[in-house]
């Protein structure tokens, strides 16, 4: 089981330099967001295995404040990608 | 388990192979979704089962993770559409270019009477 657990982390891990060759190369700013979210997401599942593997359940917090922060940061940069700014300070639409 | 690892690498996969920002969006939300559902779901059943501990945290993270990754791909599609970045070559057909044309034509034709 403990093979099947380091396997897993090793090809969830191949998945993500895949990501960080898109985040690296990618040819828009979009594409970059995209490869945040995803290497994010992905960040999820490598803790889940790590948290396995150790046999703690201490990181399991990590992991849901980490999907929120992706998430979060997602948002931000699309809203700045589509008007310019974060926050919008007066309300004239 | 299996499942999730291999949603992963099919996540890396489509975001190094497809053309343009749109289809990268399409792989990175579902398939990176699912993945990482079944890596959490695999990971609350083996706290569950075998160490004995009910792992509400996880519960929680496998739900919001499920509302929130695609709204994420929807909004950066949405930006990189606005923000004029073209599709790929193989598009047959563009149905929000004729609908932002429209829209823009009918704000300057309503513009121009009243001033």
């Amino acid at each position: 089981m403990m093979t099947f657990y380091w396997v897993s982390l090793i090809l969830v891990s191949l998945g993500f330099t895949g990501l960080l060759f898109r985040l690296v190369k990618g040819p828009t700013i979009a594409d970059r967001v995209v490869a945040l979210d995803a290497i994010g997401i992905s960040l999820v599942s490598i803790i889940a295995l790590l948290s396995l593997i150790i046999e703690t359940e201490f990181f399991l917090e990590v992991i849901l404040l980490l999907s929120i922060l992706s998430f979060i940061g997602t948002i931000a940069f699309a809203k700045f990608l589509e008007r310019g700014e974060i926050f919008d300070r007066n309300n004239h639409n | 388990m299996s499942t999730g690892v291999i949603f992963s690498l099919v996540t890396a996969l489509g975001l190094i192979r497809l053309p343009d920002v749109y289809t990268r969006t399409h792989a990175a939300s579902k398939s990176s979704t699912l993945g990482v559902l079944c890596v959490l779901l695999a990971a609350f059943i083996h706290f569950w089962l075998i160490e004995g501990i009910f792992n509400t945290q996880l519960i929680i993270a496998i739900a919001f993770l499920f509302i929130t990754a695609p709204v994420g791909g929807h909004l950066i599609g949405r930006a990189a559409y606005m923000s004029g970045i073209s599709v790929a070559d193989e598009t047959v057909r563009d149905d929000m270019e004729v609908a932002i044309k429209n829209q823009k034509n009918e704000l300057l034709n309503n513009k121009t009477p009243e001033e």
